[in-house]
């Protein structure tokens, strides 16, 4: 599938058509009785950037948490990449996926967090490297050089011997970027990312997702309350309500000219309030 | 006789107590540490079987008496074949009395943890034993270090215990001592004291020591 591409993000890569990098398939989540996502179908396409906006508990949140199996879901599939995640083929039949196959998919995926979640007892370089030595099994040198240049990259170089807990929310939010690409993910969701920040740091951190955007081929979810970011970056924005996509399309549409009677109201009370 | 006097005529003996005392310690101390890890893991456990085998352990060893453990351990396990000498069923019965009261301290620590650990830990594809050994452990210990220290100190006046199977420990030195002079006072009350000065100098600088040396290493300190 493609996506018309907004003026305002012509700088960053066109989604490629194809099969689409993530795919929600009547994917049902429920706490109890209360349904968070009801049936959702959403496709994204690789080198794609969804923003999903939506008020608080319309499921945003969810559907990222399920990309990265930190939810199970209820009922539904989601494939990432053409493979099925939660469940895998074994003798014709679709079954619960196990760890070993969990963990082969999810090396698509990374995740940076509302609330940073570094690792307190490393640095910022012991952060990067983490993962890359221990579960990509790279060699120390190598992955000290590579997240030294992603360090670098964030804006960050000079930090890297710091532990989380003498870095600012902006700074170690962007120490989480690099830590979330030193996995070299095809997918990469941000939660909410800015929204414990403080106001004067958030822009720190916005700059370095808008150069990912332009320079990187990397598909990017992202759930977001900063609308004029939304509007400039996304290939597509996903309006949610009551676990559902109300509407969804090019952020110049959806945003110039929402169809949708929840899409609008929910528009004019955050762009009030902004 | 003086005070003086009484310590020069048995203060060998006080000592080599306190040296069997110290080895009853470190030894249950290593056994309950093992036995915390262990069953504190196993409570956590997602499989029922597993987690109730450890609940039965820690509530069986925390409701029942110690004394009454250890006499079990000494007196009836030989009955079925398992003849123990009374040093090491000392050490079994504080390690394993004191690795049920530490299991809960591990568990507590492990779950103290924010849940974002675990959740990033799983964003970067790490796998379940590399979680908990490389990011949930080292902060869980660290938690719990305070805790365990109030924990070794009860261990280390738990194995007085180990006197009445006859283990010749700081206080079965000092019962023998009140036993052939009737000095009770000087006899239990120098054991006092050196039960203090353990606790007090050895395993309180220990644990402080190797608390700022983890909050460094979290570059806290």
């Amino acid at each position: 599938m493609t996506v018309a591409i907004d003026k305002d993000a012509a700088a960053a890569p066109a989604p490629t058509a194809g099969q689409p990098m993530v795919r929600f398939e009547k994917v049902t989540k429920r706490y109890g009785n209360l349904v968070v996502l009801d049936q959702l179908d959403l496709d994204v396409a690789p080198n794609e950037i969804v923003s999903i906006i939506g008020p608080s508990g319309s499921g945003k949140t969810t559907v990222l948490r399920m990309l990265m199996t930190l939810e199970e879901i209820n009922d539904g599939v989601i494939y990432v990449d053409g493979e099925p995640l939660t469940h895998m083929q074994r003798g014709g039949k679709l079954m619960r996926a196990d760890q070993r196959h969990l963990r082969r998919l999810r090396a698509n995926i990374g995740m940076v967090f509302q609330h940073f979640n570094l690792f307190p007892h490393m640095t910022a370089l012991g952060n990067c490297i983490e993962a890359p030595v221990h579960v990509l099994g790279m060699p120390k040198a190598e992955a000290v050089q590579r997240a030294e240049e992603l360090l670098e990259m964030v804006g960050l170089k000079d930090k890297m011997h710091q532990h989380p807990s003498r870095l600012s929310g902006g700074q170690q939010q962007r120490v989480a970027i690099a830590r979330a690409l030193a996995m070299r993910p095809k997918v990469l969701l941000f939660d909410e990312v800015t929204s414990a920040l403080d106001p004067e740091v958030i822009g720190e951190v916005l700059n370095v997702i808008r150069d990912l955007a332009t320079q990187h081929s990397l598909t990017m979810l992202m759930v977001t309350h900063q609308m004029g970011f939304a509007k400039e970056i996304s290939h597509r924005v996903c309006f949610f309500y009551e676990g559902k996509i109300a509407e969804q399309g090019p952020p110049g549409e959806l945003f110039g000219n929402p169809q949708n009677e929840r899409t609008r109201q929910f528009l004019s009370a955050v762009l009030d309030a902004g | 006789m003086s005070y003086l006097e009484f310590l020069e005529e048995f203060g060998a003996r006080y000592l080599d107590g306190s040296l069997i005392t110290l080895i009853q310690a470190v030894c249950s101390s290593i056994l309950a540490i093992a036995i915390a890890a262990t069953m504190g893991l196993m409570r956590l456990s997602h499989l029922w079987g597993v987690r109730a085998i450890a609940t039965c352990y820690v509530e069986f060893f925390r409701g029942t008496s110690l004394l009454v453990q250890l006499y079990w351990i000494y007196y009836v396990l030989p009955l079925f074949g398992v003849p123990l000498d009374n040093f090491t069923a000392g050490i079994l019965g504080v390690g394993m009395n004191l690795g049920a009261y530490g299991a809960e301290l591990v568990r507590g620590g492990i779950q103290s943890v924010p849940r974002g650990q675990y959740e990033a830990a799983i964003a970067l594809n790490m796998s379940p034993i590399g979680r908990m050994r490389r990011v949930i452990m080292p902060q869980a210990i660290l938690n719990m270090l305070p805790p365990w220290g109030t924990l070794l100190i009860e261990l280390l006046k738990g194995t007085a215990l180990v006197s009445l199977i006859s283990v010749a420990d700081l206080m079965f030195e000092a019962k023998q001592i009140n036993g052939s002079t009737y000095l009770s006072a000087q006899a239990f009350g120098t054991a006092l004291v050196i039960y203090y000065i353990m606790a007090r100098l050895i395993i309180t600088p220990l644990m402080r020591w190797s608390e700022t040396l983890l909050s460094r290493r979290m570059g806290r300190a």
